[in-house]
């Protein structure tokens, strides 16, 4: 099976501490997949080293058949792999469509998402848009960190915790926008603590436990149990 | 007694000052990078200069242009082949690498041009001016000096506050693993700051060697005045910057005024004062 | 010299009351051998100028002050994080103040060299405060400006000489306290006695500089400090309070400058502000013997200055050009030996003379008690 990101016995490393151990995993076109783990599971190291923020063998991640595990996080944007990461990190001297713009900054690809869409999908964001990123609520952060995200026309978007912090009525309206962004072809993994919030808005499931998958399913076909167990271990 | 001719020259000084300042300034802001070569590194543009106008009988405006490019890709290269390797969380290597490349060119330069000094040729424009009413008259030197000023801190806030470019150099300042992620090389980001900033001397340069006599051994006092009206200003802003270089201008007229012997100290203590009064400059940037 | 062996001892692991012992070390047996050979160098030094030259005395007097500066300076940029560029300010002050007790108050060289101390260190201590508003790299040019104002200041003193400067007479210096005995112990004239009695207040700085550094780099005040280096905010999560410690260590190490200036303007007997607050001649060739010997080492320094010493006696008749290759040898070894010289002999070899760094190792007793443990 050819997915659009595949990855094969990753193992990762933070200086002489493995976070990662052969991780299995893939993400097929328009697809929307959760990774759920405890604290300190790797769900971040994966993520990290999808995007290139931790370097790999080559070979160990391949998107769209082309070797990326060692290339740096500028080039993989390029390519069309964004991430959202963890905490949001805007930057705080740009205002924020300033923030969207430097989204699109390496892009050559200009649809479906340019600001005017972007706006679009989060109106309070246009109303805002000469603010300091600083003066906004957290749900408004985070999605502004979306949107700059999406400013690059990635075929995979990469969420790192964006429940983090948030009120849920504001967790809700932001994975409401989750289908409308797969409406174009882009897959998607979420990573989440919250394990019910992230499997009701995807179609397959990775469970990481101490840098191991446990668990890999359809959440309809997985019982409580099961995930119960493959998430603490017991 | 203090005059309007002595505030005039104050703020005209202060000109050249800011051009001093502003590309210490920029890559300060953009990489948290002490240059201490930077005083040497304007003295060399301006030897430059002079090398091209007299050697090879280019005309100066041209010469300019030509230097410009020059220390653009000088600056782009001490960055990728000596700066980058030793930038980091320890302040102490980059900040003992530029004092070292600070003593080769200073000594280099002395070895080439000798320590006589020199004094780059602009012809007529040099001795003109502009005469004002009340007998005053304005040196059409220092005065272009204050405008370049202004037109080059115009054009580098268009660059930073408008361009992509300037969002990147922005951005990368604020955090800069998190601005790879938007596809933005860091390596090159710097590179290219480090260039303006060695281009922008260029201009410091030459408004500089026409209006005064220079040697090698000047550097470190041009690095110092530059260092003064960043603080003075406050630091990331750059029109701050400019006010900077103002008030220093016009301390050390100011100061020659009373007692020639007085012209630099006056400088470092008003600085000093500022230090104690306003420690975050006149016009600190409202950054968090 | 006192390496102690073993200085704090920490009882890990709790419960059984045979828990194996653990002690932190800082000496070593090569260290306790080096502080014997250090001992027998210095004894040797101080019986030297009973055979040396006059030649000879000068250059080691020059070798003795430019050493205690570069431990000076390491023990401020390398452990205290104070990068400065301007410890010309302190040599400058201290040789200022010599000349004022000197030649206007008439005091005795001698005792003048620790008042020049005293007023370096009170300068020091009112531009700290100025000073220390500035972010990390830029009190580096913050402390160049004050020293280029404490010249400008120095040069506005026309009884000392104003800008061009001024000698002391040797008729200033015939009285100096111990010059008698020294003439007579050797048989000198009386300028060959001053060099030899400057020489042994220079080699005596030098080693209570080193002593005092290597003490204070070991001690919980040190180690405070390179914790807070490595990482300002969790030192201040254990309760590590550095800006009181900073503060003192930049006054103490300009007190220390300050008698450094003195001796060497003592032996210079004439004083100009260009020479006396020279960026190049107190802080650049400073600055290049810690950054060849190797920052963070207590005999980098002593590596980097008989470096300097050779280099000068070579090539310091190809005036500019000697600076050149200086700069470039500076720049190389900050990238391509970042640790300098003892740094990468510390890497290859693991060897430490002046050992800094605490060692955690279980004693005798402990294992033994270890065992017993296991054999229950």
């Amino acid at each position: 099976m050819t997915a659009l990101l595949n990855v094969t016995a990753l193992d990762a490393f933070y200086g002489d501490f493995q976070a990662l151990f052969g991780i299995d995993f893939e993400l097929g076109a328009g697809e929307a997949v959760a990774v759920i783990g405890a604290n300190g599971a790797g769900k971040s190291t994966l993520l990290k080293s999808l995007a290139g923020l931790v370097r790999n063998r080559p070979d160990a991640v391949r998107f769209a058949g082309r070797p990326i595990g060692d290339s740096q996080a500028a080039s993989i944007v390029r390519l069309g792999l964004a991430l959202v990461p963890e905490g949001r990190q805007l930057f705080p001297s740009l205002t924020v469509e300033e923030n969207l713009l430097i989204g699109a900054f390496g892009g050559e690809r200009t649809s479906p998402w340019d600001l005017s869409s972007v706006y679009r999908m989060f109106p309070v964001l246009r109303e805002r848009r000469r603010s300091s990123v600083t003066e906004l609520s957290g749900g408004q952060q985070q999605m502004v960190a979306i949107g700059r995200a999406l400013m690059s026309n990635p075929s995979v978007l990469l969420c790192d915790e964006i429940s983090l912090g948030l009120a849920p009525i504001i967790v809700e309206d932001i994975y409401r926008m989750l289908p409308r962004i797969r409406e174009h072809g882009t897959g998607i993994v979420v990573v989440e603590q919250d394990i019910a919030r992230a499997l009701r808005s995807t179609d397959r499931f990775y469970c990481l436990q101490e840098g191991r998958v446990t668990l890999t399913g359809r959440p309809a076909d997985a019982s409580q149990d099961a995930i119960h167990s493959a998430y603490f271990g017991t | 007694m203090i005059g309007l001719d002595t505030v005039i020259e104050g703020v005209l000084l202060g000109g050249v000052y800011a051009l001093f300042a502003l590309g210490l300034s920029l890559i300060f802001g953009i990489m948290r990078l002490v240059n201490l070569a930077h005083g040497d590194l304007i003295l060399l543009a301006a030897y430059l200069v002079l090398s091209v106008t007299t050697v090879l009988g280019i005309p100066l405006l041209v010469a300019t242009l030509l230097v410009v490019v020059v220390m653009f890709v000088a600056g782009f290269a001490l960055q990728r082949l000596v700066l980058e390797r030793v930038l980091g969380d320890d302040i102490l290597p980059p900040l003992l690498v530029t004092f070292g490349l600070s003593i080769v060119i200073q000594n280099g330069l002395l070895l080439v041009y000798g320590a006589d000094s020199r004094r780059l040729q602009a012809g007529a424009f040099e001795s003109s001016s502009v005469t004002l009413g009340g007998g005053l008259s304005i040196g059409l030197a220092p005065l272009t000096a204050l405008l370049t000023a202004i037109v080059a801190v115009a054009l580098l806030q268009l660059v930073f506050y408008r361009t992509s470019l300037g969002r990147a150099f922005r951005a990368t300042s604020d955090n800069p693993q998190i601005a790879q992620l938007m596809g933005i090389n860091e390596r090159s980001v710097y590179a290219i700051a480090v260039g303006i900033s060695l281009a922008v001397s260029v201009i410091a340069a030459i408004t500089f060697g026409i209006r005064a006599n220079f040697d090698p051994s000047i550097g470190p006092a041009r690095l110092l005045y530059a260092f003064e009206a960043v603080i003075i200003g406050g630091l990331g802003s750059l029109w701050g910057t400019l006010v900077g270089g103002i008030v220093l201008g016009l301390a050390q007229t100011i100061g020659a005024r009373i007692n020639p012997e007085w012209q630099i100290l006056s400088g470092h203590l008003a600085f000093l004062a500022v230090l104690m009064v306003r420690p975050r400059g006149l016009f600190p940037s409202r950054r968090p | 010299m006192s390496v102690t062996a073993a200085r704090d001892k920490v009882e890990i692991g709790r419960g059984a009351g045979a828990a194996p012992l653990w002690q932190v070390r800082v000496g070593t047996p090569l260290s306790r051998a080096a502080a014997i050979g250090a001992l027998a160098v210095v004894v040797a030094l101080v019986l030297l100028p009973a055979v040396a030259s006059r030649n000879l005395i000068q250059d080691l007097i020059f070798v003795f002050t430019m050493l205690a500066l570069a431990q000076l300076w390491n023990v401020l940029a390398g452990w205290g994080g104070l990068v400065s560029v301007g410890q010309q300010a302190f040599v400058g002050l201290g040789a200022y103040a010599l000349f004022a007790g000197v030649v206007t108050l008439g005091i005795d060289p001698v005792f003048t060299i620790p008042l020049a101390g005293l007023l370096a260190a009170v300068v020091a201590a009112v531009l700290g405060p100025l000073l220390f508003r500035l972010e990390g790299p830029y009190f580096a040019i913050g402390s160049w400006v004050a020293a280029e104002a404490l010249r400008l200041i120095c040069a506005q003193f026309k009884t000392l000489g104003g800008g061009t400067g001024m000698s002391i007479s040797p008729s200033d210096l015939s009285q100096m306290i111990g010059l008698k005995s020294a003439q007579a112990l050797f048989g000198l004239r009386p300028a060959a006695a001053r060099d030899v009695l400057i020489y042994w207040i220079a080699l005596l700085l030098a080693v209570a500089v080193t002593l005092g550094i290597t003490a204070f780099v070991r001690s919980r005040m040190g180690l405070a400090l390179a914790a807070s280096r490595d990482n300002a905010a969790a030192a201040r999560s254990v309760g590590v309070r550095t800006g009181r410690i900073r503060y003192l260590l930049w006054i103490v190490v300009a007190f220390a400058t300050g008698m450094v200036g003195a001796v060497v303007y003592l032996q210079k007997a004439r004083i100009s502000p260009d020479a006396a607050f020279s960026v190049t001649d107190w802080t650049a060739y400073v600055i290049f013997i810690v950054v060849i010997g190797g920052v963070r080492t207590i005999e980098g320094p002593m590596i980097g200055v008989l470096t300097l010493w050779g280099l000068i006696t070579y090539l310091a008749q190809y005036g500019s050009l000697y600076l050149v290759v200086l700069g470039i040898i500076a720049i190389l070894i900050m990238l391509f030996m970042p640790k300098g010289v003892w740094g990468e002999i510390e890497r290859r070899w693991g060897i430490r003379l002046f050992p800094t760094q605490r060692v955690l190792s279980r004693t005798s007793c402990g294992s033994d008690l270890a065992k017993n443990d296991l054999a229950k």
